[in-house]
């Protein structure tokens, strides 16, 4: 292995971010346009030409959800194992809400009825907006540390409840994550349509711009205000055979600014938010689609970014027993596992990219009425 | 102690949403390759019959392959949600071949089939096939990668208990990866998809040669699916027997209580064809055997012998006693001690460390087991054999009777009068679920002959659970039965629908039951 064990632990936390970062531009895309269908299409054909958009491609990026996870897993054992047995009820309305998705694109107009076809489409704006409505505050939560603990088994323990989740603090982050899938989504949505469709497109891209900003700034200074943080009060040792029990922690407010603090260097992630969805704005109300697309995405790298560098090392704090919070260096998998995992990850990410390029090349140009006329018993 | 209702309500979760997402795995890994052949047929002679076959079976598929995506996503996050413990136990080895089944597989399959509907008039033929078979290979390395996951969980090589991070850790990944009972598995299982492939194309191929409809349309099929399918069940019958080859213990144990085999018998052991078993005084209440056949079977040879039931128990029930050690020692250093004197005499006795932990279901405390709580968990390492011996022998005759179905209907195909023979096509027809009722027992055979383990031999199932409550459990089980129900009578009831409707539902103008075609007045 060419790398030592706390340098492939800093690149493993460096790949789930690209993952998940991965997974909100790709599967967010898709999520939002998803959100915006009922309100965006305002009849039949017009709702058909939004889902086709995404029709050939949303399935592929769902994949960055399902391997997230999987890299979690194999990575961070810990992480997955305690964080989604705690998110529990969480976790079930997530993958719920998603399965509306596979089924209301393939059926919805494989059957000529308004109720059936309406029915679908809601269906779809549950499995656009609760996802990254939850994953929004998820995050919230660990922000601000969750409750659970360990026995000296490792055998984890939760202590909070569903509704403890939806605190006013998480419920911001999740604006802010749903304004941003959405803001996004609706980019993409004016990159790849004509007319009134793409009229209300580029008017939610503002305005969920806008409220992405606003609801990121908000959290900003709330954290900053509020007691919030955790840090590693014992001398950590990167090298070591991972064990979450091994260290102390302590809650510390303003412990979430230590890193830009100590490098200042770490700052362009949040400017990376905020020249991100200024340039994605900006060039969408221009009508340069394409350029707004990228910029959203970046926008999505800065908001994401800055959760990950402001609780680095931590991943998921705990409230009730700090020393068990799990962190980037002691709920990872061995050096070996690590080792095989990165490269895989190098191997495939490449080929994944490439093809899925492809995929959105072959099926490029504007989604029109004309083409669902065309295509009535193919299309979506 | 983990409450039993949980465990049993985490298992029966478990099991159901695996075996409902295998009501729709095994029809897109066989039809796939359907595709494939049919396309292939098409970009050959270029006769627009196939592309309409190939766009008719995979509007089906499609139909079918939602469903497979719906039901998937559960399986990948619910190691975490519902089996905490087993996931941090064991994530080091098995997170990895899940993990590089999505970037290896899933992203392909899933990348392709977005091509294979919307590129039709996108992409050059060859393009177009190109995507189909990248579709296909896709589909069928994901079932080689959670095999691999899953053979692992049976023969679990390649890896070991490490005391320090509390949890099974990689030693050789080549092993992992080339563990042969995860071989097997993936040829018999994914065989086994072509086969409920080739039975649905057969199926309804049959039954619009009943109606007397598409004609030319249905015959096609029909033959490729006889070909297809002869060939599969074929390779099913034979890996299936392969897998009946004893690979390690937890095959060997699963093997005995499959045969219902009590005692050791002098090699080349029987097989009971038929048998009552009598699991609490352990022995058959009545049976019938053939001689030699289970010997030959399960060692390939004449003289080596097979363990019984009996064999087995007397020998976990040693391991029981061992892992007691292995569990105080273990204890021990997890309180700090780290003498090099405890860390060796775990090493000795910690291969038999997940048979001290079958012990924690009935105490909590090393210090409280008596010899009765010994023998109860010794009891516990055999699987219930009713259950297994008589699901295995249903799968087993139904492989049996589909061998016959698509052997005369190869037979019939090559001599070209199948069309007329009524008795083939109602056969044909009325077999439409045999292997999906035969998937579902194999399924069942390989994994509740794996218990008491979630790990043959390294973690009992009941320590691997979540700890969440009983209400919990109840209220997501009830959810995800009554969602996937939902689902499912939606699936069928369009699946039912655009059967009957038959290729006429492309609208191309060229079959029965036309779908109006919005296009062509605009």
């Amino acid at each position: 292995m060419i790398f030592d064990y706390p340098t492939l632990k800093f690149i493993w936390w460096l790949l789930v971010g690209v993952l998940l970062v991965g997974f909100a531009i790709m599967d967010g895309h898709d999520m939002g346009v998803g959100t915006l269908l009922p309100f965006v299409g305002k009849n039949d054909e017009e709702r058909r030409v939004v889902i086709n958009t995404v029709g050939p491609h949303w399935d592929g990026n769902q994949v960055w959800f399902i391997t997230g996870g999987g890299a979690i897993f194999a990575a961070w054992p810990l992480v997955y194992a305690t964080a989604f047995s705690g998110f529990y009820w969480a976790m079930l309305a997530v993958l719920w809400a998603l399965f509306f998705r596979p089924v209301g694109f393939d059926y919805r107009s494989k059957i000529h009825n308004a109720t059936w076809r309406s029915t679908w489409d809601w269906g779809l704006f549950v499995g656009g907006a609760v996802p990254p409505l939850i994953f929004g505050v998820a995050f919230g939560n660990l922000l601000q540390g969750v409750p659970f603990h360990f026995d000296n088994n490792l055998v984890s323990s939760y202590t909070g409840s569903f509704w403890a989740l939806l605190n006013p603090f998480a419920l911001l982050a999740g604006v802010v994550s749903t304004a941003m899938i959405t803001f996004h989504g609706a980019v993409y949505l004016a990159h790849r349509t004509e007319g009134d469709i793409h009229r209300r497109a580029r008017a939610a891209a503002l305005i969920f711009g806008a409220l992405m900003l606003a609801g990121f700034t908000a959290a900003g200074v709330w954290l900053s205000q509020g007691n919030f943080g955790y840090a590693i009060t014992s001398v950590v040792d990167a090298a070591a055979q991972p064990d979450p029990l091994a260290k102390t922690v302590v809650q510390q407010s303003g412990a979430w600014f230590a890193n830009y603090r100590t490098m200042p260097l770490t700052l362009i992630v949040p400017a990376m938010a905020y020249l991100g969805a200024a340039m994605a704005m900006l060039m969408v109300a221009r009508g340069r689609t394409l350029i707004a697309f990228v910029a959203s995405s970046l926008a999505i790298v800065g908001v994401i970014g800055t959760a990950g560098v402001s609780m680095f090392p931590f991943l998921m704090p705990s409230s009730t027993m700090p020393a068990a919070s799990l962190t980037v260096w002691d709920s990872v998998s061995s050096h070996r596992t690590l080792g095989i995992m990165f490269w895989a990850t190098i191997l495939f990410m490449p080929l994944i990219i490439i093809y899925t390029s492809w995929a959105y090349k072959v099926m490029s140009g504007k989604v029109t009425t004309a083409y669902i006329r065309e295509n009535e018993h193919s299309a979506y | 102690m983990v409450s039993e209702q949980l465990v049993d309500l985490s298992r029966l979760q478990f099991a159901a949403t695996a075996m409902y997402h295998f009501l729709f795995v095994p029809l897109t890994l066989g039809m796939v390759w359907l595709l494939v052949i049919m396309e292939s047929v098409y970009v050959m002679t270029g006769k627009t019959i196939y592309r309409d076959m190939t766009q008719f079976w995979g509007k089906l598929f499609g139909i079918n392959f939602a469903l497979g995506v719906t039901t998937g996503i559960t399986l990948e996050f619910q190691f975490g949600t519902n089996w905490a413990y087993y996931s941090h136990y064991v994530g080091d080895i098995f997170g990895a071949p899940l993990a590089i089944e999505g970037l290896m597989a899933f992203f392909l399959e899933s990348t392709m089939i977005g091509l294979f509907f919307f590129g039709w008039d996108r992409l050059s033929r060859r393009q177009h096939l190109l995507v189909t078979i990248l579709m296909a290979v896709g589909t069928n390395l994901s079932a080689l990668w959670i095999l691999i996951a899953n053979g692992w969980m049976q023969n679990p090589v390649g890896a070991e208990f490490s005391y320090e991070t509390m949890r099974m850790e990689l030693t050789d990944f080549w092993s992992v990866l080339f563990n042969p009972v995860a071989q097997d598995k993936f040829v018999h299982t994914v065989s086994a998809g072509y086969v409920t492939g080739a039975m649905f194309v057969l199926s309804i191929s049959a039954w619009y040669l009943l109606r007397g409809r598409d004609i030319e349309f249905a015959k096609r099929s029909f033959r490729i699916a006889a070909a297809f399918g002869f060939a599969s069940v074929c390779s099913v019958i034979v890996l299936g027997d392969e897998s009946g080859y004893a690979l390690g213990e937890a095959q060997q144990t699963k093997l005995a209580a499959i045969e219902s085999m009590w005692e050791t018998e002098p090699a080349p052991a029987g097989f009971n064809l038929v048998a009552i078993p009598n699991q609490a005084e352990m022995k058959n209440d009545f049976a019938v055997q053939i001689p030699w056949m289970m010997g030959i079977i399960g060692t390939r040879s004449f003289d080596k012998q097979l363990p019984g039931l009996n064999e087995i128990l007397v020998r976990n029930r040693e391991r029981v006693v061992t892992g007691i050690e292995a569990v105080r020692l273990l204890e021990k250093l997890r309180q700090g001690s780290a003498d090099e004197a405890t860390r060796t005499a775990f090493d000795k006795v910690k291969a038999d460390l997940g048979f001290g932990l079958l012990l924690k279901k009935y105490v909590v405390s090393m210090d409280d087991v008596t010899p009765e709580i010994i023998d109860r968990a010794a009891r516990d390492t055999l699987p219930r054999v009713t259950p297994l011996f008589w699901t295995f022998r249903i799968m087993v005759a139904m492989g049996f009777a589909m061998l016959a179905l698509f052997g005369l209907a190869l037979w019939y195909s090559i001599k070209g009068d199948f069309a007329t023979r009524g008795w083939l096509l109602k056969w044909a027809l009325w077999f439409l679920p045999v292997p999906w009722l035969a998937c579902e027992m194999g399924w069942f055979v390989a994994e509740y002959g794996r218990q008491p383990w979630t790990i043959y031999g390294v973690l009992p199932t009941h320590l691997s659970v979540s700890t969440l409550t009983v209400e919990s459990l109840y209220g997501s089980l009830a959810g995800f039965v009554g969602f996937y129900t939902l689902l499912l009578v939606v699936e069928m009831y369009l699946m039912v629908r655009f059967a009957r409707q038959g290729p006429g539902s492309l609208g191309t103008g060229r079959y029965l039951n036309e779908t109006r075609h919005a296009g062509a007045h605009a």
